[in-house]
Order: C-alpha cells, then sequence, then structure tokens
C-alpha cells in the first residue's frame, strides 16, 4: 500500500479537507509544486490556484486556492487558504465575469486604479476556470 | 401592612421588568446560535494556524524573526476583549479580576502593562482601574470583522516591534459551551512554543523563496486570526451568559410577583374582615 501523510486544508471560514493522501500538488509563489510523505520541512506562500489531492487508495480531489501558506512537515501537511472552494462547488459562470471586468477594468485604465488588484483579480479567476477545466476532462 | 394599592403597581412594574427580560433572553438565544455557528466556523482556522506556528517556534530556523525571541520583560501589553453592552452576569466582572490578579504579579516585579480594549465594558473598567489605555475599539456589532479589530492590534505590534513592550497578552471569554465561559489569558508575543516534546535534532525549513517575506506574513496573519478567533468567540460567550443571565432574572421576577400576590391576598382579606367586623359591630350597638 502507498505511503500517506495527515493533510489539513483550512480557510478562514471552514475546514475543507481533513484526512490521509497519498500527495498533494500546489500552485506555490515560485510554481507548481508535488508533496509527498515524509517530505522535509517546508514553508511556502500560494498563489491563485488548485490543490491536486490524492487520497488514500487514489481518489482525486480538486480544491480552488485564493492564496494563503503551505506548511509540511513530515508526518503532517497545513494548508491555510485564504479562500477555499472544492472544486464541484465552483462558479464557472462567475468566473467566467469576473475575468472579464477585470480584463475591461485594465484596458480602460483611469486615474484612480488599482493596477495591482485588477491583476491579482484576473488571477483569481483564471486560477478558478482552470480548476473548473482540469474537472472536466476527468 | 402596606395598602393593596400599593402592593398591586408593585406587582404590575415587576410583571414588566419580567416581560422584558424574557424578550432579551429569546435574543439572546437566537443570537447565541449564530454566534456559535461562527465560532464552529473559524476554529479550524485559527487551530491550523496556531499547530504552524507552534512547529515554527520549535524549529532552529536561520532567520530569528523577532517574535519569536523571548527577551527581558519590563513592560507588558494585553488585548482585552470585553462586550459592549451589559447586562450579561458576571462575565466581564470574571475577565477583569484574572487580568487584575496578574498585573498585581507583574507590579510586584516592577512590571508596567499597557492595554488595547476591545468592547465599552473593558473601556470603562481600564479608565475606573487605572492603567495606561493606548487604543479602544468598540461597536463591532454582532457580526464582528477582521478589519475592526487590526487597528487595535496594529497598536500593540508596533509598541512591540519598537521595543516599548516585551509581551503581549491576549485576553478573551472562550466560549466553552452555554452554561460555560472561561475567561483566558493567551500570550500572543513572543511566540510561545507547541506543547509537544522538543523534537531531538535540530531542523530548518525550506522556504521558497525567501524566509523573511513568507515569516512576517505568516506571523502578521496569526495574530490577526488570533485576535478575531478570540472576538467572535467573546461575542458567543457574551449571548449565552446573557441568556443565562435573563432566565435567571425572569425566574426571579415570578417568584417575586408569587410572593407579593400572597401578601396582596392577605392585605385584602384583612380589609374585608375589618370592614365587615365594624358593621357587625355598628350594628349591636344600634340595636
Amino acid at each position: 500500500m502507498a505511503m500517506t501523510v495527515q493533510l489539513d486544508v483550512v480557510s478562514a471560514e471552514e475546514k475543507i479537507f481533513s484526512g490521509l493522501v497519498e500527495s498533494v500538488q500546489v500552485t506555490g509563489s515560485e510554481g507548481e509544486l508535488g508533496v509527498l510523505p515524509f517530505h522535509a520541512p517546508l514553508l511556502t506562500t500560494l498563489k491563485p490556484g488548485m490543490v491536486r489531492i490524492v487520497k488514500q487508495f487514489g481518489e482525486e480531489h480538486l480544491i480552488y486556492v485564493a492564496g494563503g501558506v503551505l506548511e509540511v512537515q513530515p508526518d503532517m501537511i497545513t494548508v491555510l487558504a485564504d479562500i477555499a472552494v472544492r472544486g464541484e462547488d465552483l462558479d464557472e459562470q462567475a468566473a467566467l465575469d469576473a475575468q472579464k471586468r477585470a480584463e475591461e477594468a485594465m484596458q480602460h485604465a483611469s486615474a484612480d486604479f488599482n493596477y495591482a488588484e485588477a491583476a491579482a483579480q484576473l488571477a483569481e479567476a483564471i486560477a478558478q476556470l482552470r480548476v473548473i477545466q482540469k474537472l472536466r476532462k476527468k | 401592612m402596606a395598602g393593596g394599592k400599593e402592593i398591586k403597581s408593585k406587582i404590575g412594574s415587576i410583571n414588566n421588568t419580567r416581560k422584558i427580560t424574557s424578550a432579551m433572553e429569546k435574543v439572546a438565544v437566537s443570537k447565541m446560535r449564530k454566534a456559535q455557528d461562527r465560532v464552529a466556523a473559524t476554529r479550524p482556522y485559527a487551530e491550523g494556524m496556531r499547530k504552524v506556528i507552534g512547529n515554527v517556534a520549535n524549529g532552529s530556523l536561520e532567520y530569528r524573526h523577532p517574535y519569536l525571541a523571548d527577551r527581558d520583560v519590563k513592560r507588558v501589553g494585553y488585548i482585552v476583549i470585553a462586550t459592549d453592552r451589559g447586562l450579561c452576569g458576571g462575565l466581564n466582572t470574571n475577565e477583569f479580576k484574572r487580568v487584575a490578579i496578574e498585573l498585581k504579579n507583574w507590579k510586584q516585579q516592577g512590571v508596567d502593562a499597557q492595554f488595547a480594549v476591545i468592547g465599552n465594558k473593558a473601556a470603562a473598567f481600564f479608565k475606573r482601574f487605572g492603567g495606561k489605555v493606548v487604543a479602544a475599539q468598540s461597536g463591532s456589532g454582532d457580526v464582528p470583522r477582521l478589519a475592526d479589530v487590526i487597528g487595535s492590534v496594529q497598536v500593540m505590534l508596533q509598541a512591540f516591534n519598537e521595543g516599548r513592550i516585551d509581551r503581549i497578552f491576549l485576553v478573551y471569554n472562550k466560549f466553552v459551551n452555554t452554561m460555560k465561559q472561561e475567561p483566558v489569558i493567551d500570550q500572543l508575543l513572543p511566540l510561545p512554543k507547541a506543547d509537544i516534546a522538543q523534537k531531538e535534532h535540530n531542523w530548518d525549513y525550506l522556504y521558497e523563496p525567501d524566509p523573511k517575506p513568507i515569516l512576517d506574513m505568516l506571523l502578521s496573519r496569526y495574530i490577526e486570526s488570533q485576535v478575531y478567533q478570540g472576538v467572535v468567540e467573546n461575542a458567543a460567550s457574551e449571548h449565552a451568559a446573557r441568556m443565562v443571565a435573563m432566565k435567571a432574572a425572569t425566574d426571579n421576577a415570578g417568584n417575586l410577583m408569587d410572593d407579593l400576590k400572597l401578601v396582596y391576598n392577605k392585605a385584602r382579606q384583612a380589609a374585608i374582615t375589618q370592614e365587615l367586623s365594624e358593621i357587625v359591630a355598628g350594628a349591636a350597638a344600634v340595636g
């Protein structure tokens, strides 16, 4: 049987996932990274993106996170997300609208326009859409 | 014996009070349910955060963040969370008593204390009690928001960063269950070590990208989440305590009314008996 490690995914609003997993894949600030059991201690920030979980016995789960922190200990992994949504609960239409809004705002920039904020919103919308597409392929 | 009329009006006023307390009880019940849900929703994050921070405090990190270093205690800071409104039993009083005892200990060691208060009742208490209040915040309402509490926290953090205070404590009422709320004093900074036994070898994290920005972000989020959790727990405690206090008040008013009704009936009977005997005596004298 494959080795497993305890994973907790919590957001400010609720506990999204807690259980034994075979591997986790997240979007770190420096790029995608996968974590297996007995990984060395690691601390990194997360970008908007997905958390792909392979549960014990191979079942897969997708979760969208809008940023946060990942902590890895050899015997436990914790994802502290700012906002986290289970893949199945994502709203595609809302994500598409948000993407359109952010893109429009960036094209028609006015004086009090906050570029960083719009870029962050765009990144979040794109990440959500990616999770939705990935779910569909399965 | 008091006249029947006075007793009757007293019964009326107690009855009105009882109506008010029983209405307050019902309001507190429904508010408590919502507050309880909020506590349950935010607890996993606060606990996950505490676990991670416990690990961070146990590691031997290459970058020593100032929040991790213990220093000589010359001044301490307390963030005291209390309710905005009264009529919630001994909730605030018990909490302030705990703080007062701690302060006495610090005073004996020659340590000064400063306070950041959240909630009207805490502000009023420290005004009377005496103590340097550096920040006050009130009126966060039934749905506390993170933005409401950040101000007071920032004042304290800044004082810590500049070395004006050496330790920060967080005081709030922890919601255990409907009947039990416990005042707790948690050390916020420097970070308390995790309870688990020290791991035997020295280890450090791998950081992506660099230790400093990650730890800065993680630690400030930690503080925010702990204080926010304190506010949420305190709100749930407030409603639970008010519910219990108002139930007791309603019961007491009922008992008082029963007693007064007895007195009233006795007085009424005595008046009738007296009148009767006067009539009988009058009739006998004439006849």
